[in-house]
């Protein structure tokens, strides 16, 4: 299966990951890897967007992807504008609705929404003539980060086709997994995700994977192991015992890593819980491939950006 | 004296086993007289050619949101909006503010009908005070000011004590418990329902076995205490197992089935792309459950449909999917969604479709009405089964608009409403 590259995405908006076709995915990938060089200049600037509006709308706390996005943003000439929840009027009982729509008065070009609640970006993609760019909704999709990581992946192996890639953690409360398994899936990958049987939602192997309880089965000869955050904030006290007893069954370790093939790739979406999902020596280890994801962040999203904004998948000029 | 004749309609009554055509004779609000000709030259004429001519249909869930929430719907707003979907009657829920656990409210909503005119309407009182499931309402006192069934709907009666308690006493005043089953812990903070769709999506699901294990505990405490429960909104498969088991072993359980849960599955929050019309509590289910109620109400295991019309305020459904509030209206699209799936789908007999709508509902609550034998009070429902119509929220006289439905292209609507022997509503022919 070789996957042609869309000449163009069809959507104004990236919502998820659900709605691309794999053309569409390897545009964005292509695109990106090109992006990746002007990084490496002296000047880290080109002014594909110069002119246009970026709102920067994040309703939910994060660094790591509005640090992203924001260098994204820069580099490409746009203007951004940060707008997160606490020092939102969203205290004062206003509406997603109604701030997106006064933000969108201001004439904005893109609205990139991160929000703790599923399907919100969709429901500002209707309304809204900006561009939205999904950048985590809830337990639904993370766009952006299942491309970064697809890019990390395909740099180091050429193609995701046939990829063994063991997804493991809290798969009921993750964006992360599942923009993941339908990326991969999606462009041939192998996909097994393994986490405790309370953290499994119900049919999610619909979605495009094989589903396990034991981690060690899932990555067993992987290619690629990803380990996702346990998110400690969102958790009860009933869908599993103590953090500690997390870590007996379910943290990579270097012993259990050497399940997985000798050359697998470790990734993880950070940040990171060090000796709750992850054992520094591995995540700080010569197969982690960790802060890359975070370099490759900035080229998927401004490939995103610019080619939602129009561009044709050739690379941007000086 | 008032006299209205509907001539040359198709009667169909399943009190009498009637299916034919005839003319029905109205004299002072009762049926009169039934024959294939009837010249009366004082009558009102209204002409029923290709019509059918039914019991009135019965609502026995609807929320009129009357005391505390009139800007969702008022009882004004409410019966316009139940006869102009072919319906001659419904019951309200208590989940008013003030709620209705008291006969204060129930001679209120009451009042506030007879003002209105157009539909009955038949007040559900609450089983707890203040619908906090501890203490028992003064049940008497509101049969005494003409409530007709009780509930706790919105939420279910979570204490096994009192559901018992209850089960027990109101059979001094032989009136059915309407209970919203489903364990609250086990919908946790669900939104839709638990399976592969809500995965996808990564919406928080409420497993079937919510409603369930609540359906399970109902039934057993109906038997052990020979009271009628009535499982509002059913909308499982396991749930309905459980119904009909009880009813083999003599347990006076009954059931209604909406028609939202009929006719569409979970599949459509990710077809709307997460559209808040399509959040209801119970939630829209997986096909497997679709198909089991559908397979219910063609063997008779369901008793009654029913629409749980839960009117909201267009501000209030324009949320997140996690905030928006659950429910959706159901009194104007009732009629044709349920006829143009169950009869013309799946091949339903009209006679138990009417049955299901009027003499069922009426039988259960003990409603007058629901049927068209002489001397019964003249509420009829004219059909038009050849009408076919797009649903338009816009046009809708409830005041709230939350329907799944919108654009659907129905065949078979309400032609005309009569309460009482008065034409309270008739279908614009085009």
């Amino acid at each position: 299966m070789t996957v042609k590259a869309a000449p163009r995405l069809r959507g104004k908006d990236l919502v998820g990951i659900d709605p691309l076709s794999p053309g569409e995915i390897q545009l964005i990938l292509d695109t990106a890897e090109q992006m990746r060089d002007i990084a490496q200049r002296p000047i880290k600037k080109v002014p594909a967007l110069r002119g246009k509006t970026v709102v920067n709308l994040f309703m939910e706390a994060s660094t790591r992807t509005r640090f992203s996005f924001e260098v994204a943003e820069k580099r490409l000439s746009a203007d951004s504008l940060n707008f997160s929840a606490s020092a939102s009027s969203v205290s004062k009982g206003e509406t997603l609705l109604d701030t997106a729509l006064n933000l969108e008065a201001m004439q904005p070009d893109f609205i990139v929404l991160r929000h703790q609640y599923a399907g919100a970006p969709h429901q500002l993609a209707r309304i809204l003539k900006s561009s939205v760019i999904n950048a985590g909704d809830g337990a639904h999709e993370h766009p952006t980060q299942a491309l970064l990581d697809a890019l990390t992946i395909r740099l180091k192996r050429q193609t995701l086709e046939g990829q063994v890639v063991a997804i493991v953690g809290d798969l009921q409360h993750s964006r992360v997994v599942r923009s993941n398994i339908l990326l991969l899936s999606r462009m041939g990958a192998k996909v097994r995700v393994a986490g405790p049987p309370s953290l499994i939602p119900v049919g999610m192997d619909a979605m495009g994977c094989e589903v396990y309880r034991r981690m060690e089965e899932a990555i067993a000869g992987a290619d690629v192991v990803m380990m996702l955050r346990i998110q400690l904030e969102r958790q009860g006290r009933m869908n599993f015992p103590t953090v500690r007893e997390y870590y007996d069954f379910y943290a990579l370790t270097p012993e259990r890593l050497k399940l997985a093939k000798k050359d697998c790739l470790v990734m993880h979406p950070g940040p990171m819980n060090r000796g709750v999902e992850i054992d520094s020596r591995v995540a700080d280890g010569p197969q982690s491939v960790i802060l890359e994801q975070v370099t490759n962040g900035v080229a998927v999203r401004m490939a995103v950006l610019y080619l939602l904004a129009g561009g044709n998948g050739e690379p941007a000029a000086d | 004296m008032s006299r209205l004749l509907i001539k040359h309609g198709r009667v169909v009554d399943p009190t009498q086993r009637l299916d034919e055509g005839l003319s029905v004779l109205i004299v002072d609000g009762k049926v009169a007289r039934l024959a294939e000709r009837i010249e009366d030259k004082d009558a009102q004429v209204i002409d029923a050619t290709g019509l059918v001519v039914a019991p009135g249909f019965i609502d026995v869930h609807v929320h009129l949101r009357e005391p505390g929430f009139e800007y969702k719907e008022t009882i004004a707003t409410g019966v316009a909006a139940a006869v102009a979907g072919g319906f001659t009657a419904v019951c309200c829920m208590p989940n008013t503010q003030p709620p209705n656990d008291s006969a204060a409210v129930t001679e209120f909503i009451r009042a506030r009908a007879a003002e209105a005119g157009l539909a009955r309407v038949y007040p559900v009182g609450a089983v707890s005070k203040g619908l906090e499931g501890e203490e028992l309402a003064e049940v008497g006192e509101m049969v005494r000011a003409g409530a007709v069934a009780f509930s706790d709907d919105g939420r279910p009666v979570h204490n096994a004590y009192l559901m018992r308690r209850v089960l027990e006493y109101t059979q001094l005043f032989d009136v059915p418990v309407v209970d919203h089953c489903e364990d609250p812990t086990l919908v946790a903070k669900g939104v839709m329902h638990e399976g592969a769709v809500a995965t996808r999506l990564g919406l928080r699901g409420i497993p079937a076995a919510a409603e369930e294990v609540m359906v399970a505990r109902d039934v057993v405490l109906a038997e052990l205490t020979g009271g009628r429960v009535h499982i509002a909104h059913l909308s499982t498969r396991g749930a309905l197992d459980r119904v009909r088991e009880g009813k083999a072993r003599g347990a006076a359980v009954t059931c209604e089935v909406t028609p939202h849960h009929l006719a569409l599955t979970d599949q459509a929050v990710a077809d709307t792309s997460f559209d808040t019309d399509t959040k209801m509590n119970p939630p829209l289910r997986s096909p497997e459950h679709v198909e089991a109620l559908i397979q219910g109400v063609l063997d008779g295991t369901v008793d009654c449909l029913a629409t749980d019309h839960a009117p909201h305020h267009a501000d209030e459904k324009a949320l997140e999917y996690d905030l928006a509030p659950f429910g959706v209206v159901g009194l104007e699209t009732a009629v044709p969604v349920t006829y143009d799936l169950l009869v013309r789908k799946h091949k339903l007999p009209l006679r138990l479709f009417v049955a299901l709508w009027s003499s069922n509902p009426a039988r259960l609550f003990k409603l007058p009405g629901g049927s068209l034998k002489v001397g019964s009070p003249a509420d009829v429902t004219l059909l038009d089964l050849n009408a076919r119509a797009t649903v338009n929220p816009d046009r809708f006289r409830s005041l709230s608009r939350n329907t799944p439905f919108a654009g659907q292209r129905l065949k078979g609507w309400p032609g005309a409403t009569v309460v009482g022997g008065k034409v309270v509503w008739r279908r614009e022919r085009k």
